[in-house]
């Protein structure tokens, strides 16, 4: 590697620390306290986890505006199934598999229409937000306690893991997201439809395959942070995420990647998410109104691209 | 003032009789452009008299484009002069030139889709009174200059994007004219246009010249530019290579100018020994096209730019939808989606390297081994080490320079970009491989090994069965110098195949050109 390509890929790194310094500078050190620590990893897991799948879909070329839909379907349909009686488990998989299946409804839609998806899921976030209104009758629905509002509260059951099983398992699955991107020959089947979709056809990659699936699994990892929106609220309620998806969005480009394709990484999107949650958590902190902390948020995501394009234009 | 720059050639002592012989219109003189190292054009003379047309012809990658740009504004000569009615002319955009009335249209048209006729024959000079549209003005000057092309049959309200191709040239020649062009430029206005059309055509250049309006009239077509134009310039390599009085001069020796010089000694030809058929294509359409390719053989396809050869090696490669026909590429019979063709041993390198060929933004590695991952790891794994390692030993192989494995695609050069392109296929290590123009736009030295490399390929070398290759190419001189065999297409019909070595360029651009009707397949 050379130095340029770890500076280049630091970039993002070193972005995080100089917003952590600047907070901690303002706040004090108690920002950095291991309770503090683990709040803005228990606020970063539903983002992050989201943006594992986004990740995917925008090096694909992509994008997923409905992923703020999916986790409010995600947490209505958990909640719905442990209101009849399902095990937790169950529940959580069925709240995954229906976002799976709204993600390979966007997929087919994109390949199969052949309409851009920037419209196909503006559509399908209206579609599904009023779909779980209507599974939930437009009301919060109440679930019976069960270790699944457990998964982003510390210390739960006497644990003595150092964070929530939550947080462990967007850990878990960021390295697999990141190992099939980068290891497996899927991921660069992505890589190369992003970069270039003609060139991709060409070289024999099934190229409407791999967009189903990368939907389907964009989906399904929003579906996950349906999960975590679900035990954060622990009620199911289809008005949850609003807006979201930019959110998700944003840590990708953050991150470093481009919304023509070819470009992002899961460590950039998890870093991405990270500088996001500080600027929330440390604004709110330094009791700087709401105002600020948007102002702020705003101009590090001009700012992440615009430093993005001065690097590529001096290449 | 001396007279038409053409006179210091090939077609010195011709004046034409009935034209006027005074001040040309319009005229270029040792017009120079370089491209880094590649001289594009070199001290080119062209002029053009009101009520002429004059004829620019040439090879591909003869310097046409270049000039064309020169005179639209869109780029700057090194040096030379142009001159409008005698009065020195340096536009510096294609706003400047299109100011001063040069006009040009292209090949690919440039309208407004989703606008009506008459805005896009005003745009940006649309009649307002009080800053709002005086619309009854703007359609009766569309359909005054409409009329004026003899073709008032347009409606001026209709959208553009409901008008055949012919219509919307016509739209776009009736905004030449309201903006005042007083020397109209006519880039391969036939190309996309049907026989019908081509002959209307023709009739409204031939009303524009007795108007007495300049017009160059850029063609491949050696029969077009003998029935519409007066005079002719020929360009080869960037230089003026000919050109006089179109009435003297037969097909013939139009062609003998664009051709010009002998095959340089760059292609080297091992013993080859023809092998099993491995592409056998009958009467497949699009393309009009049977033959059969064997192991140990290079066949070629000449032709135009826009004849149909790219769609042709795209329809074989399962790219493009097979309308009617048969391909078998070695036991494998029907159409095919292209991952299929790599399963195969089929491998095709694409004509267009910046949007097809290469994804730019990935590495050198990522690029050459995207079609068989396999190799680097078990059950969809990939290992970048190992992926990398092949990468490297392709790069050393084909001697292509770049930083390394990681390097992006987009930071190479043209000719080691091309070569990442073509260590696809040996990487693929397929037995047939269709190249659509392998060499264009890379320097020499990069040719002659892409040469030796095809060359290599279909060798008889003991031990390992020669491979096929079904090569597109715009120049003359490679296809004569690689292949064994060349067929040649013309407007969307494959000729039969002619054996390489007793078939001169010359020949290949009488039939590519359509001056010689192409022998019909067997």
């Amino acid at each position: 590697m050379t130095a340029r390509a770890l500076v280049d890929r630091g970039s993002t790194l070193v972005g995080l620390v100089l917003v952590a310094a600047i907070f901690g500078a303002l706040v004090g050190p108690q920002f950095f306290a291991p309770a503090n620590l683990e709040l803005m990893a228990r606020q970063t897991a539903i983002v992050g986890m989201a943006a594992l799948g986004m990740t995917m879909v925008i090096v694909a070329g992509g994008i997923d505006l409905s992923v703020g839909s999916v986790i409010a379907l995600s947490t209505v349909v958990i909640a719905l199934l442990l209101k009849g009686h399902r095990g937790p488990w169950a529940a959580a998989l069925g709240g995954v598999a229906a976002s799976a299946i709204c993600g390979l409804a966007n997929g087919l839609l994109i390949t199969r229409l052949r309409v851009v998806p920037f419209i196909v899921t503006l559509g399908t976030m209206l579609v599904v937000r009023g779909a779980a209104k209507g599974l939930a009758d437009e009301r919060r629905i109440e679930a019976p306690a069960t270790w699944l509002n457990d998964l982003l509260r510390s210390g739960a059951h006497g644990t003595t893991a150092i964070l929530p099983p939550g947080i462990w398992l967007v850990i878990g699955l960021a390295l697999l997201v990141s190992g099939v991107l980068g290891y497996t020959r899927f991921g660069r089947r992505l890589f190369a439809i992003g970069s270039n979709e003609r060139m991709a056809r060409l070289c024999g990659v099934r190229v409407e395959r791999c967009k189903v699936a990368v939907y389907a699994a964009a989906a399904a990892f929003a579906g996950a942070g349906g999960v975590l929106q679900f035990s954060k609220l622990s009620v199911g309620d289809p008005t949850v995420a609003v807006g979201l998806e930019l959110d998700v969005i944003a840590a990708v480009i953050i991150g470093g990647g481009s919304l023509l394709g070819g470009r992002g990484t899961v460590a950039g999107t998890l870093v991405g998410a990270t500088i996001m949650t500080l600027i929330q958590i440390g604004c709110s902190q330094k009791g700087l109104p709401n105002w600020v902390q948007q102002l702020v948020t705003g101009g590090i995501i001009i700012g992440a691209v615009a430093l993005d394009r001065v690097r590529s234009a001096r290449s | 003032m001396k007279g038409p720059a053409e006179a210091g050639h090939s077609g010195r002592g011709s004046p034409e009789g009935g034209h006027d012989v005074e001040n040309p219109r319009f005229e270029m003189r040792g017009i120079k452009k370089t491209f880094g190292a590649t001289v594009a054009l070199d001290g080119v003379d062209l002029s053009v008299r009101a009520g002429e047309v004059l004829a620019l012809v040439g090879q591909n990658g003869a310097g046409k484009s270049t000039l064309m740009a020169i005179l639209a504004g869109a780029l700057a000569s090194d040096s030379g002069a142009m001159r409008i009615d005698g009065r020195r002319f340096t536009p510096r955009s294609p706003l400047d030139s299109r100011r001063a009335g040069i006009a040009t249209i292209y090949q690919e048209l440039s309208l407004a889709p989703h606008l009506s006729v008459m805005e896009n024959i005003l745009l940006g000079m649309e009649p307002a009174r009080f800053g709002l549209l005086d619309w009854s003005r703007m359609r009766d000057t569309a359909a005054r200059a409409l009329a004026e092309l003899g073709h008032d049959e347009i409606d001026p309200g209709a959208r553009v994007e409901t008008l055949s191709v012919a219509a919307q040239q016509l739209v776009e020649i009736a905004r030449a004219l309201a903006s005042g062009c007083r020397v109209l430029v006519l880039d391969e206005p036939t190309s996309s246009l049907g026989r019908d059309d081509v002959a209307r055509l023709f009739a409204l250049v031939r009303r524009l010249k007795a108007q007495g309006r300049a017009i160059v009239y850029i063609s491949h077509f050696i029969e077009e530019v003998k029935a519409i134009a007066d005079r002719f310039v020929v360009l080869r390599d960037g230089r003026h290579a000919g050109g006089g009085d179109i009435a003297a001069a037969t097909p013939d020796a139009i062609i003998g100018m664009m051709v010009g010089r002998e095959v340089a000694d760059l292609f080297p030809r091992s013993p080859r020994r023809r092998g099993a058929a491995i592409l056998d294509v009958d009467g497949l359409e699009p393309g009009s096209a049977t033959f059969t390719l064997h192991r140990g053989e290079i066949l070629g396809i000449a032709g135009l730019i826009g004849a149909g050869r790219t769609r042709l090696l795209r329809t074989i490669f399962g790219l493009e939808p097979v309308r009617r026909g048969h391909v078998r590429i070695a036991t494998y019979s029907g159409a095919c989606p292209p991952d299929e063709r790599w399963k195969q041993g089929a491998g095709l390198l694409s004509e267009d390297r910046k949007a097809e060929g290469l994804a730019p933004g990935l590495t050198v590695a990522d690029n050459l081994t995207l079609t068989r991952l396999d190799p680097f790891g078990p059950a969809g794994l990939v290992s970048p080490a190992r992926q990398h390692e092949t990468a490297r030993r392709w790069i050393s192989t084909l001697g292509i320079r770049c930083a390394g494995a990681a390097q992006a695609a987009a930071e190479l050069s043209g000719g080691n970009q091309q070569k990442v392109a073509l260590a696809r296929l040996l990487h693929h290590d397929v037995d047939l491989l269709i190249l659509d123009e392998p060499t264009r736009g890379i320097d020499v030295a990069s040719k002659a090994q892409i040469y030796a490399l095809i060359d290599a390929l279909v060798a008889d070398t003991p031990g390992r069965p020669a491979k096929a290759v079904l090569v597109v190419s715009s120049y003359l001189p490679e296809l004569v110098g690689l292949c064994d065999r060349v067929a040649v297409m013309c407007r969307g019909t494959l000729g039969a195949a002619r054996d390489a070595t007793r078939v001169t360029e010359h020949e290949l651009m009488m039939a590519a050109t359509g001056a010689e009707a192409p022998s019909s397949a067997p």
